[in-house]
């Protein structure tokens, strides 16, 4: 199967072209998280031609994710989720490169996993993580395309880690007390991290082919209760 | 006066932007405001003052995935 073939209605964008897709495919995404979110972002990187995938998550396949992570199915349940979404990956396309993690991203493992990457990805669960991803990938001048979801909102932005450039804190300064709420389990259906996370995956790929206007220094929000949506700068 | 919260008018007697969250009872952390559609940091919430008109976006942070 040659780009032209499989990618011919991606690369017919003057955005991507065939130079666009040879960037995608010698890329390497690292996904924080293969829950809700994990799954749009990866299913799109994969299908869209992103050379390599990382995957963490330590969550085994449980029933009750099967409404909203649609990389899963039922005879998955009880194994590791990074491991069936590889599985499933592989078989849509399969010249992506996916690499599995199957334990939670930590402040010991960070630094030496995100190295191996060009960007990551949010699709975690957690304020702490989220800080802890934030500062490694500044620390490595790595992209940081954050996104997260809480009922039927969702938010997602693009740190570039540049020097000078802001990090999740500029944010949301207050870890301490983000990070020490228990966390909650809150209702949710799938289409809010399929729109945020499809959202996430597309800034990735506008990053790596260099097209749009990247999310970089503004939030952009969504409600899809109200159909609400903001972008604010910052 | 009248401000803008998110898109709708809300009636206020605050004078700051601090005094319009209390009165909101949002919580003191773990959001984000936006005035004008541009971040306002927190350390700016108690000497912002509201005036007519005020456009004033309020964000929730959010940490599902």
């Amino acid at each position: 199967m040659t780009i032209k073939e499989r990618y011919a209605r991606q690369v017919l964008l003057p955005e991507i072209g065939t130079e666009g897709q040879l960037r995608l495919a010698k890329s390497r995404v690292l996904i924080v998280g293969a829950g809700g979110l994990g799954c749009p972002i990866a299913l799109y990187l994969a299908a869209g031609g992103v050379g390599c995938i990382g995957l963490i998550d330590g969550d085994r396949v449980s029933v009750s994710n099967l409404h909203r992570q649609v990389l899963y199915e039922e005879k998955d349940v009880g194994n590791y989720k990074v491991e069936c979404a590889a599985a499933r990956l592989k078989s849509i396309n399969q010249e992506t490169d996916v690499q599995t993690y199957p334990f939670n991203i930590t402040a010991e493992n960070a630094q030496t996993i995100i190295a191996d990457y060009d960007i990551v990805v949010d699709a975690c669960d957690n304020y702490a993580t989220r800080y802890l991803v934030s500062d490694e990938c500044k620390r490595q001048g790595k992209p940081y395309v954050y996104g997260a979801i809480q009922e039927f909102c969702g938010q997602v932005t693009v740190f570039l880690g540049r020097q000078g450039d802001k990090t999740y804190r500029d944010l949301f300064p207050d870890e301490q007390k983000l990070s020490s709420l228990r966390q909650e389990y809150k209702g949710v259906v799938g289409m809010v991290p399929a729109v945020v996370g499809s959202v996430q995956a597309h800034e990735v790929m506008k990053l790596i082919c260099g097209y749009g206007e990247s999310l970089v220094g503004r939030l952009w929000t969504i409600d899809l209760l109200t159909m609400q949506s903001f972008v604010v700068e910052f | 006066m009248k401000v803008w919260l998110n898109n709708k008018e809300v009636e206020t007697d605050s004078i700051t932007v601090s005094q319009f969250l209390e009165e909101l009872l949002l919580p003191r952390y773990g959001i984000a405001v936006a005035l004008d559609n541009k971040l306002l940091p927190q350390g700016q919430w108690s000497e912002t003052l509201l005036y007519e008109g005020m456009r004033l976006v309020v964000i929730k942070a959010a940490c599902g995935g």
